[in-house]
């Protein structure tokens, strides 16, 4: 039951688990306050070309989905918040 | 070649002799074939000796006429001859063959300014007894280093901050800001070095001390370009045809080699297989009577091997070539000796597979290479130009679609290329570009993934830094009018200052080669090239997406097409992957990178670097922050247990192989 509740608490959920990722696997810390949801990976410097394939792989694992080519845009995954949304989006269907 | 060391400053009781004994036992590597003493009240001169121009006569301190100015020096000046026959002319008598000589005539002659008249890579430690004065001086791009401190009333120097240590054992101590600068700009921003209150004289300074007083270093030559016009386009000063400037541009390379094979003993040549050595081989070749012998690097990985392109350019010039083969092992094992000899954290493990090659070389019976360094700095090679100028030219149309594109031809030799998805592509590129009216402009990408690893950092160490402006940092060390130059030229000079100078001529350069006491000479380096170079148009260099335009055609008819047309493929060695084997980290990787040494040393986040070690160690570090990230630390770690740790360090002299 883990996204059993309303959307709101799913997408909050997913921001929470990808926030995780991303401050562990690329800011190396547990320090909610190293970045905000809304922060631009990209021009804040924490994801580069092989970063953005690093967090791909690890959503697709991570939540067995398969993230297609045209789905990989920065709109869909340049902040917390995009990710999460995307997510809510891609298993909700 | 060679190492200089010692002090100016008040007599004391201390016993000199020892002293520079001490300092200058340090840097046998750098001059295995001797060492030369003058101590005088106020003064103590000391020199490590690697014999090459005039081996029986040339043994340093040399003194001039009146045997009232003194100097040591390390390097070479490459027209020597053309000085020395004008200086006879003007009465001047020699007392040796070596072109040490000419420095204190010269100085007799102009003071201060001798060091104008020189075309070579020296740095320079000179006493004038009559006066009371005290000079150094360092080669315009910074070829050659030299470091000094205060302290107990007297001015220390040495080619080496070991050389400081030994004597001044509280100046071990690690700068924070020379370690943020470091992760952040690829090595410590000069003056400023690793080491705290130890200061690198910058390329192309002069520092004086008059009759005690306190030392004054100033600036005697600099990379300069042309203001542009108000049209922005050309200026005044570029003037010429491209092929006047082709003829001219060879012209000058075929007397920077000639010249710089003045020795006498045999020369040979690094061959990496790309346009600027192939270039200076075929040179060496067409052009002088010198028989030539090469040497190369091969790497067992593929993503990194340039062995194919080595042997066209081989069976072209029909030389006779070695070459040394590098497995991620041997970069792992080897890296604690770079760090020793390097003195300074490094962001990649690039100079490990160079120093193997010096080490080939001098195993060889040589001690003397020319290389094709400094060529992508002169006429703009390297795909960061490139990146700056599609940047620029895309920011004019910010909404046009099919500028970026022009990005997709960059970055092909990456595994993991960023342009390999256009959407992201457009991201990565397009970020930075508020930075577009400032010099540090075409550098934002890179700084900004070398940054990531400031993530390490213990929470002191990172709060410091996360006051700090890196980019404002840098442009206060840029020369005021450097808005008016060109783009290119704009980024070509902060390329001078911050990859050349801080790592590729220092620890990827003549750190590595002096390991092994080889010398290391770049015709690229010139300063006639350099400075021909600087004057011409930016769109001589870079023409379209086609880089060193000038230098292609200068070397045209010398090459096979393929070495010509090629793109420029940057020098690169396995980073994390050289210090991993089979998910397990070499012994001393464990050892430095364990929480409680992390802790001890205080510089970084035990945790935050155990989840790099661990991501590096499952394979999963495969983007350059996460390398350079691993790299800085664990060098940092070297340089801390190497340096700076009082107890006993058994793996920074585990390899020393």
């Amino acid at each position: 039951m883990l996204f059993g509740q309303g959307g709101c608490d799913v997408a909050l959920e997913l921001q929470r688990q990808v926030k995780d990722f991303v401050l562990r696997n690329f800011l190396f810390t547990d320090d909610d306050k190293a970045l905000a949801n809304g922060d631009s990976l990209i021009r804040g410097g924490i994801v580069d070309s092989t970063g953005i394939l690093e967090l791909v792989g690890h959503l697709e694992q991570a939540f067995a989905i398969r993230i297609p080519p045209e789905d990989m845009t920065p709109a869909n995954f340049d902040s917390i918040d995009a990710i999460g949304a995307y997510l809510a989006r891609r298993l909700a269907t | 070649m060679c190492g200089i060391a010692g002090f100016s400053g008040t007599a004391t009781a201390d016993d000199s002799h020892a002293l520079l004994r001490r300092m200058i036992g340090t840097l046998r590597h750098r001059g295995p074939d001797g060492f030369g003493y003058h101590v005088a009240p106020g003064i103590g001169l000391a020199h490590a000796r690697l014999s090459i121009i005039d081996l029986v006569s040339g043994d340093q301190p040399i003194h001039n006429e009146a045997r009232t100015a003194w100097v040591v020096f390390n390097g070479e000046i490459f027209n020597y001859v053309e000085l020395r026959a004008s200086l006879e002319a003007q009465g001047h008598r020699f007392y040796t063959q070596s072109d040490t000589e000419v420095i204190v005539h010269l100085y007799d002659r102009y003071g201060d300014r001798f060091v104008e008249h020189l075309n070579g890579q020296f740095a320079i430690a000179l006493w004038d007894g009559a006066r009371k004065r005290f000079v150094l001086a360092r080669d315009r791009a910074g070829i050659r280093p030299l470091f000094w401190t205060q302290a107990r009333g007297k001015l220390w120097f040495a080619s080496e901050a070991k050389a400081l240590l030994a004597v001044l054992p509280e100046r071990a101590a690690l700068d924070p800001r020379g370690l943020v600068q470091a992760l952040n700009f690829w090595s410590p921003v000069e003056p400023d070095t690793v080491f705290r209150d130890i200061s690198s004289l910058p390329p192309g300074c002069l520092l004086t001390i008059e009759d005690g007083g306190a030392p004054n270093v100033r600036r005697w030559w600099d990379w300069t370009f042309p203001a542009t016009a108000p049209d922005g386009r050309r200026s005044a000063a570029l003037s010429g045809s491209f092929d006047d400037a082709v003829r001219d541009l060879r012209e000058l390379l075929v007397d920077a080699v000639r010249i710089q094979l003045r020795a006498d003993v045999p020369v040979g040549a690094y061959l990496s297989g790309g346009l600027d050595s192939s270039g200076i081989v075929a040179l060496i070749r067409g052009f002088t009577d010198t028989p030539v012998r090469t040497f190369s690097v091969a790497f067992e990985d593929k993503e990194f091997d340039e062995s194919v392109h080595q042997q066209v350019m081989v069976r072209h010039l029909g030389t006779e070539h070695t070459s040394v083969r590098c497995t991620r092992r041997d970069i792992g094992m080897l890296f604690p000796k770079l760090i020793a000899h390097a003195e300074q954290p490094v962001l990649r493990t690039a100079p490990v597979p160079l120093m193997m090659l010096s080490r080939l070389v001098r195993e060889q019976g040589y001690k003397v290479v020319l290389t094709g360094e400094g060529a992508d700095e002169v006429f703009g090679g390297y795909d960061l130009f490139k990146e700056a100028k599609v940047r620029r030219f895309w920011a004019r149309q910010p909404g046009s679609k099919l500028r970026p594109k022009l990005l997709g031809r960059l970055y092909g030799y990456l595994g993991n290329s960023p342009v390999a998805n256009e959407a992201f592509a457009q991201s990565f590129f397009g970020s930075g570009m508020e930075h577009i009216d400032r010099p540090i402009f075409a550098h934002v990408p890179r700084w900004t993934t070398s940054r990531r690893a400031l993530a390490l950092l213990s929470p002191e160490l990172r709060a410091e830094a996360g006051e700090w402006d890196p980019l404002a940092f840098y442009e206060r060390t840029l020369p005021p009018e450097i808005m008016s130059w060109q783009p290119l030229a704009r980024d070509q000079y902060v390329e001078a200052k911050s990859l050349l100078a801080g790592y590729l001529l220092s620890a990827q350069g003549d750190r590595v080669a002096m390991a092994n006491s080889i010398e290391g000479r770049y015709p690229f380096l010139d300063h006639r090239v350099i400075e021909f170079a600087s004057r011409l148009p930016q769109h001589f260099k870079i023409r379209g997406m086609t880089e060193k335009h000038v230098l292609r055609r200068a070397l045209a008819d010398l090459l096979p097409l393929d070495v010509l047309e090629r793109t420029k493929q940057p020098y690169r060695a396995p980073d994390s992957q050289s210090f991993f084997f089979d998910g397990e980290p070499l012994d001393y990787v464990a050892e430095l990178t364990s929480p409680e040494r992390i802790r001890e040393a205080g510089y970084f986040d035990a945790t935050a670097v155990g989840r790099l070690v661990d991501k590096c160690r499952a394979g999963k570090a495969t983007g350059f922050a996460d390398n350079q990230a691993f790299v800085g630390v664990l060098s940092t770690m070297l340089l801390h247990a190497h340096f700076l740790r009082t107890t006993n360090a058994p793996e920074a002299t585990a390899s020393s192989a």
